[in-house]
């Protein structure tokens, strides 16, 4: 039992992370994603001495309120005439690294350490469970990733639209009256959200890969935004399996070894994919090839 | 909503900055309706950002914006919009009927989802530009003047009633650019207005029935046969007007 926990959180953090990553991708804001998941440190490490509790409401709303200031933080620094990747890069490492700085602060005094934070310990996460009205009502991660990842399929199927088009074509959106505005916070905040409901499952560095891998997976195997979507989250969950697997046969990390997984499939897909595979190029140059010798001669 | 006597599009002294630098600067101008309307000026002149002010697409430094007579917030259904070729990624995975159903999405409020009456509009918008054959095509595989006609087929499902186009003639081949000018003088036979920022000096007289030309500051505005003069073109142009149009030409040396 305590085995399918730990999988089941390894595969609702990579759904949900995958289902945001692939707007990420497409709107070219991977790195956004990247500095978000490690900005909203200092949020966690707040929200965690106010709260005492590593899972809680207010935490997600403070991790949350962290993600839109880097966010607002980012585009600031660039409206400002900081170069767009600096601009990102000065940002989330200053918050980062103020998140480390509280966290080594306090580790004494709180049960929260950077291991923890940064590495994540999903294998405890079966330990960790709701207990209500006496029953025992499973582990609390499984709860916190699984409302992120219902409510990001929420959001992305209400909004399906509206994301497209202002991942597609913005300039259009705003002549349409879209708020592109609102949808492009609405989607920082919901990685903010994800990223610290993920945390402790995947840790604050390895949720990026998480966020990005099975997202840039699905676009290389599809011509198809629904496709792509449905194919990230289906990457996403086969490298939780098959990294839980993995880790336990080379008796190493589980979240590295999820994250290697997702690697794997993305150089597979780069090599194998129907379309834009590398070897699939060759072969098919390879036959052209062989098809204009034989008419030649 | 549609008040009659008001011009289509008019503005007042209107400026638009990029990092205070100026690149308009107090144009006031109040367009016909019903006509296709050149937009022409030297490359840096602001003729994309004049569309994009007026479309509420960039903040402005100072001046109004009216489309029939009411801020722009108010009528946007009423309008069209055709972006530059290059300012999307054509790798985005769609294919080309879904990119033109996107024209309905302003008609459809936050949460409808296209549906089949928009499926139909989209892909009468695509026979119209002669493109109905490639609706499931995956837009990467399309060459430029086929990406042009596409955003054409978006601009027509929107239905509106003043469309804006940047630069739809560039880079494209005979074909489409006949194909544009045949849908742009069908909707003007619709009575709709329609604003083109263009570059060939050449067809400007055959294609607009009335020319703005711009070059920081309006330098003129009106009907193409009084107002697309070489006095004029030199104004705008300076002394970068290397080649004049070949009607000019023909009157010179006749």
């Amino acid at each position: 039992m305590n085995e399918l926990w730990i999988i089941l959180t390894g595969m609702l953090v990579a759904s949900s992370c995958a289902l945001l990553g692939c707007f990420l991708i497409l709107r070219k804001m991977a790195m956004v994603g990247d500095a978000i998941s490690h900005a909203v440190l200092p949020g966690i490490v707040v929200a965690f001495l106010v709260t005492g509790d590593r899972h809680s409401f207010p935490m997600l709303l403070g991790a949350a309120a962290f993600g839109l200031v880097t966010t607002l933080l980012i585009e600031s620094l660039r409206k400002s005439g900081v170069q767009a990747d600096a601009a990102i890069s000065v940002t989330f490492t200053s918050l980062f690294s103020v998140g480390i700085i509280l966290v080594s602060l306090f580790a004494r005094q709180v049960d929260l350490d950077l291991d923890c934070v940064l590495y994540g310990e999903i294998i405890y996460v079966p330990w960790d469970t709701i207990i209500w009205n006496g029953l025992d009502w499973g582990p609390k991660a499984v709860w916190i990733v699984g409302t992120t990842l219902v409510l990001n399929a929420l959001a992305i199927l209400l909004f399906y639209k509206q994301l497209k088009l202002s991942a597609f074509d913005p300039a259009m959106a705003v002549a349409l009256g879209i708020p592109v505005a609102f949808f492009h916070y609405l989607l920082m905040g919901l990685v903010s959200v994800t990223t610290v409901a993920s945390f402790e499952s995947v840790g604050a560095i390895l949720v990026v890969a998480m966020l990005i891998v099975p997202a840039a997976t699905a676009y290389l195997l599809t011509d198809r935004l629904s496709r792509m979507l449905l194919y990230s989250v289906l990457t996403g969950c086969l490298s939780a399996v098959t990294g839980y697997f993995l880790a336990g046969a080379l008796d190493a990390s589980v979240a590295g070894a999820m994250t290697v997984m997702a690697g794997v499939f993305f150089i597979l897909a780069l090599f194998l994919s129907p379309r834009h595979g590398i070897v699939t190029r060759w072969w098919q140059r390879m036959r052209l090839r062989r098809d204009l010798a034989s008419h030649g001669e | 909503m549609k008040q009659k006597h008001a011009a289509p599009v008019s503005v007042e002294r209107l400026s638009v900055a990029y990092h205070k630098k100026p690149v308009l600067r107090e144009i006031t101008y109040a367009s016909p309706e019903g006509e296709l309307i050149g937009i022409i000026g030297p490359n840096g002149a602001g003729k994309s950002t004049f569309i994009k002010a007026v479309l509420g697409l960039l903040p402005l430094t100072g001046g109004t914006v009216h489309i029939y007579g009411q801020p722009y917030r108010a009528t946007q259904q009423l309008i069209g919009y055709v972006p530059q070729r290059e300012s999307v990624d054509w790798d985005f995975p769609t294919d080309v009927l879904d990119v033109v159903m996107m024209g309905r999405y302003g008609k459809l409020g936050w949460f409808k989802r296209p549906g089949k009456p928009d499926r139909d509009i989209a892909m009468a918008c695509l026979d119209k530009v002669g493109m109905a054959d490639f609706a499931k095509r995956q837009i990467s595989q399309l060459s430029g003047g086929q990406q042009q006609r596409v955003f054409l087929a978006r601009a027509l499902a929107q239905d509106a009633t003043i469309y804006f186009m940047d630069e739809p003639f560039a880079g494209v081949d005979a074909a489409t650019e006949k194909a544009i000018i045949q849908v742009l003088q069908e909707l003007r036979a619709h009575n709709k207005t329609v604003f083109v920022v263009h570059h060939d000096l050449q067809t400007v007289t055959d294609y607009f029935d009335s020319v703005i030309l711009l070059n920081m500051r309006l330098i003129a505005a009106g009907p193409t046969k009084e107002t697309f003069t070489v006095e004029n073109l030199q104004k705008t142009y300076g002394g970068r007007l290397a080649i004049l149009p070949r009607q000019f030409d023909l009157t010179m040396m006749g």
